[in-house]
C-alpha cells in the first residue's frame, strides 16, 4: 500500500472566507477590530470608551455577535451605525457570519469597524474574521492565570488590555505573573492596563489605536 | 473544538493527492497535531466518520501523531515540555523562553491503493 507524502498545512475553511472579508475591509479603506474577552470582561465598555473618545475623529461602526441587541442600543442612540449578528447562542463569531452581516452596513462610510465577539476565551481564537487587529481584553477579577489557561487566545492578540485595574487593590492579582505568561506567548505585544470605569490608562490605549487608524487611513492614498 | 471545518479540509487535501496519484482508495491518513493547535483528535475522528462516507477515503484510518507543547530557553538553550503553570526553564530557572513547538497541524502523508498495472 504505497505511501504518498503530503505535508500540507490544514486550514480551516473559515480562514479562506476571512481572507475575503479582509479584502472587503481593505477595499473600503477601514480598520476592523475583533474584540474578544470572557463574558463581562469589558468588551462593550471598551467599545463605548472608544466611541466617546474618537467619534469626532473617525467614522465608527459596530457589529455585535450576540443573542440580544442590548449592547448596541446605546450606540445606536448616539447615531453610530450598528449591526447585530444574531449568533443564535453560538459560542463564537466566524467569517461566514461576519460576511453575511457586511451588506447591512455602509462600509465605505466608515474608518473604524469594531466587531464585538461572543464572550468566550476559547472558541473565538480559532476563527479568524478577516479583521486587522485582535483586541483581547483580560480583567483583574478573572485572575492572573488566564494566559496560562488560554494560550491560543493570548498568543493571537495584537493588543492586550487588562481592564478593571480599579479593582486591583481588592484582588490577589499578580501582574508580573500575568505579564510574564503573555510575554512568552506573545513577545512584545502591546499591553495597556486600563479601567473603563475610572478612565485609568485609556489615554495610552486610545493613542495606540489612533496610530493604527492613521496608518490605515494613510494607506488609502 | 469545532473540527468540522478542518476535517473537511483534511478530506479535500487527501482526495486531491489521491486523485493526482490515480489511487482507487485511501486507506490511512497520517496527521500531525500539536498540543497548542486547539485541535481535538476525537472531534476530527467524529466528523471524519460522517463526511468520508461515499468518497475514496471511506473507511480510511486516521492516525494522529501528537506533538507536545515545547518551550526553548534563550539563556541556556534547553528545550522542555511546556508547564502550563510556570513557563520558567527547569534547568536554569531562566525566564527568557519562547514557544519551540506544538502548534503544528498538517497532513503528513496518506496510504493508498493503486490500480494493478495492466
Amino acid at each position: 500500500m504505497p505511501n504518498i507524502p503530503v505535508v500540507e498545512t490544514i486550514l480551516n475553511v473559515n480562514d479562506q472566507l476571512a481572507e475575503k472579508n479582509r479584502a472587503i475591509f481593505d477595499r473600503a479603506g477601514l480598520l476592523a477590530l475583533n474584540v474578544m474577552a470572557s463574558p463581562g470582561g469589558g468588551k462593550t465598555s471598551v467599545i463605548a470608551r472608544i466611541i466617546d473618545t474618537l467619534r469626532d475623529e473617525a467614522r465608527i461602526g459596530v457589529m455585535d455577535g450576540d443573542i440580544v441587541a442590548l449592547d448596541l442600543e446605546g450606540f445606536a442612540a448616539q447615531g453610530i451605525p450598528v449591526s447585530l449578528i444574531n449568533t443564535g447562542g453560538n459560542c463564537h463569531l466566524d467569517a461566514n457570519m461576519v460576511h453575511s452581516a457586511l451588506p447591512t452596513m455602509d462600509l465605505d462610510a466608515l474608518d473604524l469597524l469594531i466587531i464585538e465577539n461572543v464572550g468566550n476565551l476559547i472558541c473565538p481564537a480559532a476563527f479568524k474574521l478577516g479583521s486587522h487587529l485582535n483586541v483581547v481584553i483580560a480583567s483583574v477579577p478573572e485572575g492572573s492565570d488566564k494566559p496560562y489557561k488560554y494560550p491560543a487566545m493570548f498568543r493571537g492578540a495584537d493588543v492586550l488590555l487588562l481592564n478593571k485595574m480599579d479593582l486591583a487593590a481588592y484582588m490577589d492579582f499578580d501582574v508580573d505573573y500575568f505579564r510574564y505568561g503573555v510575554e512568552v506567548l506573545n513577545p512584545g505585544v502591546a499591553f495597556f492596563p486600563i479601567s473603563c470605569r475610572t478612565g485609568e490608562g485609556l489615554d495610552a490605549w486610545h493613542a495606540w489605536l489612533r496610530a493604527r487608524l492613521a496608518e490605515k487611513i494613510q494607506a488609502r492614498a | 473544538m469545532h473540527e468540522l471545518g478542518v476535517t473537511q479540509n483534511i478530506l479535500a487535501i487527501a482526495l486531491r493527492h489521491a486523485e493526482e496519484a490515480g489511487a482507487t482508495r485511501i486507506t490511512r491518513l497520517s496527521l500531525v497535531v500539536g498540543e497548542l493547535s486547539s485541535i481535538v483528535d476525537d472531534s476530527v475522528q467524529f466528523y471524519w466518520d460522517l463526511i468520508a462516507t461515499g468518497t475514496l477515503a471511506e473507511g480510511a484510518t486516521l492516525e494522529f501523531r501528537r506533538v507536545p507543547a515545547m518551550l526553548r530557553c534563550n539563556d541556556c538553550r534547553h528545550e522542555f515540555r511546556m508547564d502550563y503553570e510556570s513557563f520558567l526553564c527547569p534547568r536554569c530557572g531562566g525566564s527568557h523562553v519562547a514557544i519551540a513547538g506544538g502548534e503544528e497541524f498538517y497532513l503528513e502523508s496518506i496510504d493508498v491503493d493503486l490500480p494493478a498495472p495492466v
